[in-house]
């Protein structure tokens, strides 16, 4: 292994983006100037307000919402997960007691489904194939009268795979159930439509699209039944109390802006680094294997596996070289298991703890790409020759 | 995450490799769980002459490993029982709490190719006899 230095490259940004420099010239203003609470009504206090009406209005545009009333900020797509799930289920408790969602969901929303099944809710996660699709057949059987929610991630951020949402929409509107998209991943990769879509609950996240961290938001569709898990004064139309974070808002507001504008051109570019960088992780090493699906998945991401090493000494491979990437292996985790998102693919603990995930943004360009691709091949064979696992005819 | 003795052991990783003629051979850990170790020892007037390791899994376990071969390399098999998964651990400036069960292995490796050694003895001698 090398001892000099190289230059410090970033994939991981499915983790953390930089905040972009037009969002901090955006926020800097309202972290003192304009300090105002919009609940005051004098003018210090309206023109907050102004801004926070202004703030949603542009952040409603990014997704197409039907009217700025649609949004309700709040801090990141963790608090929009569950105040879509927990608030979207109590609320219509009446109407029934079955959530349905998918077995590779986001932390946040497998444990707020799983705490609703302790309050007497009945949840079923939902098999995906091995790209990473949800099976529909199955949420077809299991969608039915009593089904009151389902909660089905746009993209997930480990394995990339697309959702096609506007069909599972058509299928959960068949009955009386609500739809909620987690789109922190998908939003300001993909174009995102609600009313297209039909999507009656959608999370978007702020420091996904460049944003600062620490703020976010759901679309709640005009006429979705919903009720707070926050109480307080009755901000956000009473869906989300505490005083507004009007630096995080207006922030949040111009990324989407310029997201809006650049997505179409940056989508582009990074599906080509992608798809160099997959081929280049896969091709030239000998049992290699993409996550995910190979067409039908973000254009940042490139999750890959190697059989016979594991995950976190890959990654720790990669930081000596300056290289920040992610694993999907137990060790590189809290919980000790390996990602519930590779083994919903139907992988065995062993294949998932060699996964790799990588995860393109803004200032990754081809130099990036070709330093991976060539330092790969021999992080792979030196942890193989360390390997008890590794076949006799790959150790030349 | 990890100490700069732990950084360096998986840097340059020390006596990695396999003894074809080893005395005595003790395989810890599953791939299930993510770690998989393998001792080899080679040993001459009860001491342990020579061991080598192959080790699946992540930085903690690469670490303990070659940390384990260091700790263990010309003592004796009664010595060499004495090194524990702490003392590894400790030899290392420290692991991470959620590894110092689960990566933690290769003490036990190593005791389990003694033993496999003291069991090869034992029978050759019946052999003997």
């Amino acid at each position: 292994m090398g001892h000099k230095k190289p230059r410090r490259i970033c994939m991981d940004y499915s983790a953390g983006k930089p905040v972009d420099s037009r969002v901090i010239n955006e926020m800097l203003p309202y972290l003192n100037a304009h300090y105002g609470n919009p609940s005051s009504l004098h003018t210090l206090g309206q023109e907050a307000k102004q801004t926070l009406e202004k703030s949603r209005e542009v952040v409603a545009k990014l997704i197409n919402a039907e009217k700025p009333e649609t949004i309700v900020f709040t801090s990141g797509a963790t608090e929009s997960n569950n105040l879509a799930i927990m608030g979207t289920a109590n609320r219509n408790k009446n109407r029934g007691s079955k959530i349905l969602t998918s077995s590779i969901e986001h932390m946040s929303v497998v444990n707020s489904c799983k705490l609703m099944t302790r309050r007497g809710f009945q949840v079923s996660f939902l098999p995906v194939n091995k790209f990473g699709l949800l099976d529909i057949e199955q949420l077809e059987a299991e969608l039915d009268d009593k089904t009151t929610l389902v909660s089905i991630v746009y993209a997930n951020g480990e394995i990339g795979t697309i959702q096609p949402i506007k069909e599972i929409s058509k299928i959960v509107h068949t009955k009386k159930a609500f739809l909620h998209v987690d789109a922190t991943a998908a939003c300001g990769q993909i174009p995102i439509d609600v009313q297209d879509e039909n999507i009656d609950l959608l999370t978007i996240s702020s420091n996904d699209i460049y944003g600062p961290k620490g703020v976010g938001a759901l679309y709640v569709k005009t006429g979705t039944t919903i009720q707070p898990i926050i109480q307080g004064g009755g901000q956000e139309r009473g869906l989300r109390s505490g005083t507004e974070n009007i630096p995080g808002f207006a922030g949040f507001a111009k990324a989407a802006e310029i997201t809006k504008n650049e997505m179409p051109q940056e989508s582009a570019r990074l599906t080509k680094l992608r798809d160099d960088l997959i081929k280049g992780l896969i091709d030239p090493i000998p049992n290699a294997y993409l996550n995910g699906h190979p067409t039908q998945r973000l254009p940042d991401n490139a999750s890959v596996r190697y059989s016979f090493i594991e995950g976190e000494s890959i990654m720790l491979s990669l930081d000596i070289m300056g290289v920040y990437a992610s694993s999907g292996s137990a060790c590189a985790a809290k919980t000790l298991q390996p990602s519930h998102v590779l083994l919903a693919l139907g992988l065995r603990p062993e294949e998932a703890h060699g996964s790799l995930m990588l995860t393109l943004g803004k200032d990754n360009n081809q130099e990036d790409v070709d330093q991976l691709k060539s330092i790969m091949p021999d992080i792979v064979r030196r942890l193989r020759d360390m390997s008890p696992l590794t076949p006799k005819e790959l150790k030349k | 995450m990890y100490t700069d003795k732990v950084m360096d052991h998986f840097k340059n990783p020390r006596n990695m490799g396999e003894l074809p003629d080893a005395d005595g051979v003790g395989t810890v850990g599953n791939p299930t769980c993510g770690d998989l170790m393998t001792m080899y020892i080679k040993v001459k007037d009860n001491h342990i002459e020579d061991i080598k390791f192959k080790t699946y899994g992540c930085g903690a376990a690469i670490a303990t490993s070659s940390m384990t071969t260091e700790l263990a390399k010309g003592k004796t098999l009664e010595e060499a029982m004495k090194i524990t998964r702490a003392s590894v651990a400790s030899s290392l400036g420290g692991l991470p709490p959620v590894k110092m069960h689960c990566s933690n292995l290769a003490a036990d490796a190593l005791h389990s190719a003694i033993k496999n050694y003291e069991q090869k003895q034992k029978s050759s001698q019946e052999v003997e006899e």
